[in-house]
């Protein structure tokens, strides 16, 4: 394990900036945390998460795909593919980093999603384990713990200490660059962290939220749960939960006239409008509480079914803070599920 | 705190319940964590009493709602209303977007509702309960003893700038009937109007380019109620899930500014409800001043019937030449 202080990051954002882009949480003007490509001075901000979750690094909002150009009778097809340059993300939270895992199952099986595969492949992601976790977290409910999460570097932050701990060899070439910047460390005050925030962790208000009721196979048990009506009767129909989850992949891929030209591109979709995955007949979810149910029964039953029973969860608590009705998996999985954790 | 209780609110609708006046109350229901209210329709004394709150975290303008819950409940609902809902509540009947008889109205007063990122700013995250009384005790999991907060240091931007405590439509009102206010609300809109324009770009570039196009403040909106939004709409050409680039980002919320413009009763559910933070309230204000300033003081859903300036051609309107005279 190697450390530096706290008050040295910025030396360390500078020494890995030297060779690749680095971007961290930094504190917005609105109040929030974004990730944002760092610069001399920019601070590496306290808040426990960032409103856009870091899935954007890999699966952007918008992304052109390719060009068409037409010129008489000829159509050119243009590939407009950039290669991706390394980039390493600082501070992703336990939660978020499991949220790759859920990602790349989707983009990284057959056939593989090359746009995203090469973002993957560029990105070095430094984790940050928690220490004090808000009200909404729950990651502990999909088995992720917070004080010790994945990624290629994790990092503790104590008061005045940064300590880092590789995990692949990704990670260790990176912690390899600032060496000379980081000391050898013992583990003592990692582990007193990790204990002390145990000791939140249990007793945070989604503590005893459990998946028991949930995974593949339940389709039947579930879809026709009389339940679903009331806990979507108020649902707006807008993309926020979509859109703010590090975990929602869904995506429409279309055409933009430039006047001389096409640009094919793809953009985030959401399962809540009412035009996703629209076909010729019409679309085949017509009401709200359809498209309610099926993002729910994807994330707890579906994706489990189809992915050896990871959900597509991971407990951020993103949904829970952001939706405009307050409406979210916690309060859909007590009232479907039967669970009073 | 609020002048009225919830166990008020819950007793009047029950009787209105039972004696068969209402077939269902469109209220508040309680969440996890005391502030994570959602919009429900209750249809029986029991669930009133299981789950139905009012404090100070009431802040969803149940209007709206009116559109589908009165097509769906047989008989009367029952709708409590803040002042400031009443507002939407006219001008969604100036427009006939529902029944006015299948409705039973109460005006509740309201002192204001806190915004919770505010609370949080002063209590810290990991909030175990919320208490509102004389002010709101908050328990966290990182402080000892509760943390007092005082409703006035955290109210929702709307509500510190509230434009009437006045209700202009109810059945009934609870408690005392309250003014309309003289608010700074324009404040703000008038230090825009005061930047240079390289300045006022800056500003809505800083804050439109955090949008996520998740279409919230639209789909909150009282004033958006049409059927097939253009932008929901695959045939209209202009479809979008997304912004194509920083152009349409800031065309999508002016657009719909315009759309709304002397139908927005500055309602601020907008805002409200963007989890991104942006000021989306100002384009709405900016777009009320300046009708207020060329054609005099109007207010969106005032009364029911009132025509907005811009559909309501009069002899006195200032020519264009005029307005462009006045912008300098």
């Amino acid at each position: 394990m190697r450390k530096c202080a706290l008050s040295a990051m910025n030396d360390i954002f500078a020494a890995i900036a030297s060779s690749k882009t680095v971007y961290l949480p930094v504190d917005g003007a609105d109040g929030n945390a974004a990730f944002t490509k760092w610069e001399d001075g920019l601070v590496w901000s306290h808040a426990l998460n960032t409103v856009r979750s870091p899935k954007d690094f890999f699966f952007p909002q918008t992304e052109d795909l390719m060009a068409f150009k037409t010129e008489g009778k000829t159509i050119e097809v243009i590939d407009i593919r950039k290669e991706s340059e390394d980039f390493v993300i600082f501070g992703v939270r336990a939660c978020d980093v499991k949220s790759f895992d859920v990602l790349d199952r989707v983009f990284l099986s057959e056939p593989v999603d090359s746009f995203y595969a090469s973002r993957r492949e560029h990105g070095v992601i430094v984790s940050l384990a928690c220490s004090r976790p808000s009200e909404t977290c729950f990651c502990g409910t999909f088995g992720i713990d917070a004080t010790a999460p994945a990624g290629d570097v994790t990092a503790w932050k104590t008061e005045d200490t940064v300590y880092f701990e590789a995990n692949t060899a990704k990670g260790a070439a990176l912690l390899k660059d600032i060496e000379a910047l980081t000391e050898e460390a013992s583990d003592d005050a990692v582990k007193a962290q990790q204990e002390k925030t145990k000791t939140i962790l249990a007793k945070l208000p989604l503590a005893n939220l459990t998946t028991e009721a949930f995974g593949g196979g339940k389709t039947k048990e579930f879809f026709n749960h009389p339940a679903w009506e009331e806990l979507s009767q108020a649902c707006l129909g807008c993309g926020t939960c979509t859109f703010v989850c590090p975990t929602c992949q869904c995506y429409d891929i279309k055409e933009f006239n430039t006047g001389n030209g096409v640009v094919r591109y793809r953009c985030w979709d959401s399962c809540m409008y009412s035009e996703f995955t629209k076909m010729a007949h019409g679309n085949n979810r017509l009401t709200q509480k359809e498209r309610f149910r099926q993002r729910f029964m994807h994330k707890l039953v579906y994706y489990p079914e189809n992915n050896d029973g990871l959900f597509s969860c991971v407990g951020c608590g993103r949904c829970l803070s952001k939706c405009p009705i307050s409406m979210n998996i916690v309060k859909v999985m007590k009232t479907i599920g039967g669970n009073n954790g | 705190m609020q002048k009225v209780t919830a166990s008020q609110l819950i007793d009047r609708a029950a009787a209105l319940l039972s004696d068969g006046s209402v077939s269902a109350v469109l209220g508040w229901k309680q969440g996890e964590f005391d502030y994570d209210i959602t919009p429900a329709v209750f249809a029986d004394e029991q669930a009133l009493r299981d789950a139905f709150v009012w404090n100070d975290f009431c802040g969803a303008n149940f209007s709206k709602y009116l559109l589908k819950a009165t097509k769906k409940v047989d008989g009367k609902v029952l709708v409590f209303l803040k002042p400031c809902d009443t507002y939407s509540f006219n001008q969604l009947l100036t427009e006939h977007r529902f029944d006015r008889d299948k409705v039973y109205a109460i005006g509740i007063p309201c002192e204001g509702m806190a915004d919770i990122d505010k609370v949080k700013a002063q209590s810290g995250d990991g909030i175990v309960s919320i208490a509102c009384g004389e002010t709101i005790q908050v328990t966290t999991l990182y402080n000892d003893a509760p943390v007092s907060v005082e409703l006035a240091d955290v109210l929702e931007e709307r509500c510190a700038n509230c434009k009437s405590k006045k209700h202009v439509a109810y059945d009934e009102l609870l408690g005392d009937e309250g003014d309309v206010l003289d608010s700074a609300r324009f404040d703000e809109v008038a230090q825009l109007e005061a930047m240079t324009p390289d300045e006022r770009f800056a500003f809505w570039q800083e804050h439109l380019s955090r949008c996520i196009r998740c279409n919230a403040c639209r789909d909150v909106c009282p004033a958006c109620t049409c059927e097939k939004c253009v932008f929901d709409n695959p045939a209209s050409g202009v479809e979008n899930k997304a912004p194509a680039n920083e152009f349409e980002e800031k065309m999508f919320h002016i657009i719909r500014a315009f759309h709304v413009a002397g139908r927005c009763t500055d309602c601020g559910e907008c805002s409200r409800v963007c989890p991104q933070n942006i000021p989306l309230h100002l384009l709405n204000r900016k777009f009320i001043k300046d009708m207020n300033d060329n054609y005099g003081e109007y207010q969106a859903g005032a009364e029911v019937g009132s025509r907005a300036p811009l559909v309501d051609f009069t002899l006195d309107d200032p020519e264009a030449a005029d307005v462009l005279d006045r912008r300098g």
